[in-house]
């Protein structure tokens, strides 16, 4: 293997970096350009994921620190994707003052997400993870002059950095019993060995990391403050690509890695291993999350506990623990990112026009705006999984997979709770939908500022996808069924 | 072709939201004009045999997960299509004064309209879930925007109680599914479940369903509901959501689990009659006209969950012909109570509306309500009669006290009814009552009830019509004894 293989290999990455550093170069330099900034990173984005395309089937470097395989191209196209729309909310947020740094730190996280999605190797999981979380702090606190935006950096960094101690004391923990870092060892390894308290230790103290980064209740507590305190654009990468990338490389760990220390989490039949962890996680997010987003009354806060809901319901595919349900993790993971990127893109509108983002500042924007309106409704409406939009089948297909797992439908009591919680989420969704549509505006109506065109148009194509991947899912299951295969 | 009413009544939305706003009241009555002509044209062509479910579209939509967009016929949609079509003209035409966001009105009514076609034509679960799911927006909308009394509380009242259905349905979908590998309907009406799986999962799946179709103690979003919505609303509610509860009950449940049916039919049966009596009892002690009406409904689905619960030929056809006649006389009641009487008077309030000289004033709402009222009430000669006796002799057979007590709630039935009447149109004394002068029932009124009232006639002195659709299907299912 020579460096010029690994190069090629790497390039989707590599030209994101260079991308990141001549953005970088830009902002020394010549300093309020922000179109141009913006209009290369895009180019920069869209190269790399002509580069992923090119590159070859299946490859494997150093004993899995870089996998190339189907799977991973996929998932580095949508992490790119994400980056892109993230880019195209973020150049009409008047609150980022350097803009070129802020662009190149959303970069290089997008390096981190790639690197995270195309490893199968605990060491380069745990730098991606870092690589990530450490420009994500940086992205969160990024407003300097927003009081809010700096809690929820100093939040999210203490609870991150926690996190990622567990996670790495787990990896070493792991690593001690198996003498392997690549998941592929691992599991050979760990199939033979019988369950020690020592691994259970291990493997607990490392989903630990990966429970933060999906805001698993309780390890929920930072999204919150992070969704409604970090600049807007920051927010929508957290919530979407941060997550995307998690899951699949959650996924990846518990059911390459972890398989044999599976356990079972069927009603009346658990047995010890990872399941039973992961489906008190998932009770408790779906419960714990739809429960107290009833109470909010600003809509990113709202989003934020629904967000951990969501994981919760994510969470089901990787227990049903097959293929299939793998696969309906990934699709959905994939529709959520999209819809609240989109749903992110509304709320920056309407916090330019009102101000603020509390329930109130979205009254009257069914008369103000119908359009934008729609689109909040598309939104809405597919996180709590109404035909004919895209979160409507990804529920079904999650919860399909799951209630086909294990022996005599021992998840049914999960998926009966996520059908419970889907029911709370309606009633709050709709009645962010209620003040859209039905009530008179009560703040103050600002003059009203020419719109940004680059976030409309990124909110409008992602509710014309999340419409398009609800009519006809059969493309995206498709590809990424033969991902898995 | 009766597949074409789906994809009409979609498009007549996507135009009502996009052309000028006046145009949209005459978008809405083409569409759903043609609607009731292709439906019509289904019903009576030879072309449809009404003893299969015979497949009218199949495209492969999600292989991977093997379902199709497929779309069939038989006797029992053809009936339900068709007053589909029937109520949805007259909503149309009910609502012909309706200006507040007009086209926004036009195009969650013509959505209610579109999905319930597709849920009645659905021959693949997953994409019958889809149209049933689909529905329940726009009626959030429909009745959150534009109804009256309480209408927002109304309105997620219906919504969460139809989505708790939903939830319920989905899961007895996922047992399906799961059991079966199979998403169509026609080869999971051959496939033999587990009687274990069927012990479970019908009563999760039926439930699901009679919430939609109003099952006491399920039932209170119905009146609430019905209360709230504008009169277009009330309409496509009593006339056609409701229907699809019970559809779903009918083609889902109780075809794919035959063996989980005869196990939990009596319960059903006697949950059905505790709502027939309860419901009218309740009716007679009701003030408000619209919540009198409400109850009638759920006291009338009562029957036709009894009619299913029979599990005989009789029974059944009974009762889908009661979800036909229901349709027809539920709406044209939320019509006259919603339209043309409290548009007029402002009140729908039993005692205010008896000192009105409403006879003098309205003489075509005194006789549309006295026709409906009979029919209502089960007169020989009207529709509700011949669905009424059909599921009475069927349930004869099977639970010959359930008739008795069903008798009790039938004197109920007249006797809440007759009472309506009279406070609204016969109770006062015209000689001395004041004269207020009232805006006259407009031609769209006029056309919309005589639509009705011409159909439940028609079905009254000629049920052939439909039983020659409807007993044949019936015949096909699986379940009966």
């Amino acid at each position: 293997m020579s460096y010029f293989d690994l190069l090629r290999l790497a390039w989707p990455e590599a030209s994101i970096v260079l991308t990141a550093l001549v953005v970088l170069a830009i902002g020394l330099t010549n300093r309020g350009t922000r179109p141009a900034i913006t209009l290369l990173a895009m180019v920069g984005i869209a190269l790399a994921i002509k580069n992923v395309l090119r590159l070859p089937h299946d490859a494997i470097l150093f004993n899995g620190m870089l996998v190339i395989s189907p799977l991973t191209s996929l998932f580095k196209i949508v992490s790119l994707a994400l980056a892109f729309f993230t880019v195209a909310l973020a150049q009409s947020e008047s609150s980022l003052r350097h803009y070129a740094e802020y662009i190149a730190i959303l970069l290089l996280a997008c390096v981190g997400l790639m690197l995270l999605v195309g490893s199968e190797e605990l060491l380069t999981i745990f730098i991606g993870l870092e690589l990530l979380g450490l420009s994500l702090y940086v992205l969160t606190a990024f407003d300097k002059i927003d009081i809010y935006s700096a809690e929820a950096g100093l939040k999210y960094f203490l609870f991150g950095s926690t996190a990622s101690a567990f996670t790495l004391f787990g990896i070493s923990l792991v690593y001690g019993m198996a003498g392997s870092t690549s998941l592929a060892v691992l599991a050979q390894k760990l199939s033979v060995t019988n369950a020690q308290p020592l691994l259970a230790a291990g493997i607990v103290m490392t989903l630990i990391g990966f429970a933060f980064k999906i805001a698993a209740a309780p390890f929920h507590l930072w999204a919150p403050d992070v969704y409604q305190g970090a600049p807007i654009p920051s927010a929508a990468f957290i919530a979407s690509g941060s997550k995307v990338a998690s899951f699949v490389v959650l996924g990846k760990i518990l059911l390459v890695g972890f398989d044999s220390a599976r356990g079972s989490s069927d009603w009346h039949a658990m047995i010890a291993g990872w399941s039973p962890i992961i489906s008190l996680l998932a009770a408790m997010s779906i419960l714990l999350g739809n429960f107290v987003a009833l109470a909010q009354t600003n809509v990113r806060r709202l989003l934020a506990y629904s967000a951990v809901a969501h994981g919760g319901y994510t969470l089901l595919g990787l227990l049903a623990g097959d293929r299939d349900g793998f696969s309906a993790t990934l699709f959905y993971t994939t529709i959520y990112a999209l819809t609240l990127l989109g749903a992110f893109g509304v709320i920056a509108l309407v916090r330019r026009e009102t101000g603020g983002d509390d329930l109130q500042n979205f009254a009257g924007l069914g008369q103000r705006s119908p359009l934008l309106a729609v689109c909040m409704s598309i939104f809405l409406l597919s996180l709590a999984g109404l035909p004919p939009l895209a979160g409507f089948f990804g529920k079904f297909y999650l919860f399909s997979s799951a209630f086909r797992a294990g022996a005599n439908h021992g998840l049914l009591w999960l998926v009966a709770l996520a059908l419970f919680g889907s029911l709370i989420s309606l009633y709050y969704y709709l009645i962010v939908l209620k003040v859209i549509f039905l009530d008179e505006r009560s703040t103050t109506a600002t003059a009203p500022a020419a719109r940004p065109m680059l976030v409309e148009v990124a909110t409008g194509v992602l509710a014309a996808l999340v419409l398009l991947f609800g009519v006809d899912p059969s493309g995206l299951v498709a590809r990424i069924v033969a991902a898995l295969a | 072709m009766i597949a074409w009413t789906i994809y009409l009544s979609f498009a007549g939305a996507l135009l009502v939201l996009f052309l000028p706003r006046a145009w949209s009241r005459s978008i809405a009555l083409a569409t759903t004009l043609v609607d009731l002509i292709i439906s019509l044209a289904a019903f009576f062509g030879r072309s449809v045999d009404p003893a299969h479910f015979h497949t009218i579209v199949r495209v492969p939509w999600v292989p991977a997960l093997g379902m199709n967009y497929h779309l069939a016929v038989d006797g029992i949609s053809l009936t339900l299509v068709l007053v589909t079509a029937i109520t949805a003209l007259s909503a149309v035409l009910f609502s012909w004064d309706v200006d507040l966001r007009q086209n926004e009105f036009f195009f969650w009514l013509l959505l209610v309209v579109g999905g319930s076609f597709g849920v009645f034509l659905a021959a693949d679960l997953f994409l019958f879930f889809v149209f049933y799911e689909f529905v329940i927006v726009p009626k959030y909308f429909l009745i959150a925007i534009f109804g009256s009394t309480n209408k927002e509380y109304g309105a997620m009242k219906l919504t969460l109680y139809s989505f708790f259905g939903g939830a319920l349905v989905f899961i007895g979908i996922l047992a399906v599914y799961a059991s079966a590998n199979s998403l169509d309907l026609n080869q999971l009406a051959q496939f033999s479940f587990p009687l274990q799986l069927q012990a479970w999962a019908f009563p999760v799946l039926f439930l699901g369903f009679a919430v939609l179709a109003g099952i006491w103690p399920l039932h209170t979003w119905a009146p609430t509901g019905h209360v709230a919505a504008p009169t277009a609303g009330s309409m496509l509610l009593a006339g056609i959501v409701m229907k699809l509860g019970a559809y779903g009950a009918l083609r889902v449940a109780m075809n794919i689990f035959p063996q989980g049916f005869l196990m939990w039919r009596n319960w059903i049966a006697v949950f059905a009659v505790i709502g027939i009596v309860y419901a009218a009892a309740v009716a007679l002690r009701q003030r408000d006209l619209k919540f009198i009406i409400g109850y009638s409904s759920v006291s009338h689905m009562g029957f036709v969950l009894l009619g299913l619960a029979t599990a005989n030929a009789l029974g059944v056809s009974g009762a889908v012909l009661q979800m036909f006649s229901h349709g027809v006389i539920g709406a044209l009641l939320f019509a006259i109570a919603g339209t043309m009487l409290y548009r007029r008077t402002h009140t729908r309030d039993l005692d205010q509306l008896s000192i009105l000289p409403l006879r003098r004033a309205l003489p075509f709402a005194a006789l549309a309500f006295t026709i409906a009222s009979a029919a209502s009430m089960g007169i020989p000669g009207f529709s509700g009669f011949a669905a009424e006796i059909t599921i009475l002799i069927g349930a004869w057979k099977s639970f010959p006290l359930a008739v008795w007590i069903t008798g009790i709630g039938m004197v109920l039935v007249a006797a809440f009814t007759l009472r309506a009447l009279k406070r609204t149109f016969f109770d006062v004394d015209l000689a001395s009552a004041s004269a207020t002068p009232m805006e006259p029932i407009t031609l769209p009124e006029k056309i919309g009830a005589s639509l009705l009232m011409f159909t439940t006639l028609a079905v009254g002195l000629f049920p052939k019509l439909l039983f020659d659709r409807i007993g044949p299907a019936v015949q096909a299912m699986r379940f009966l004894q």
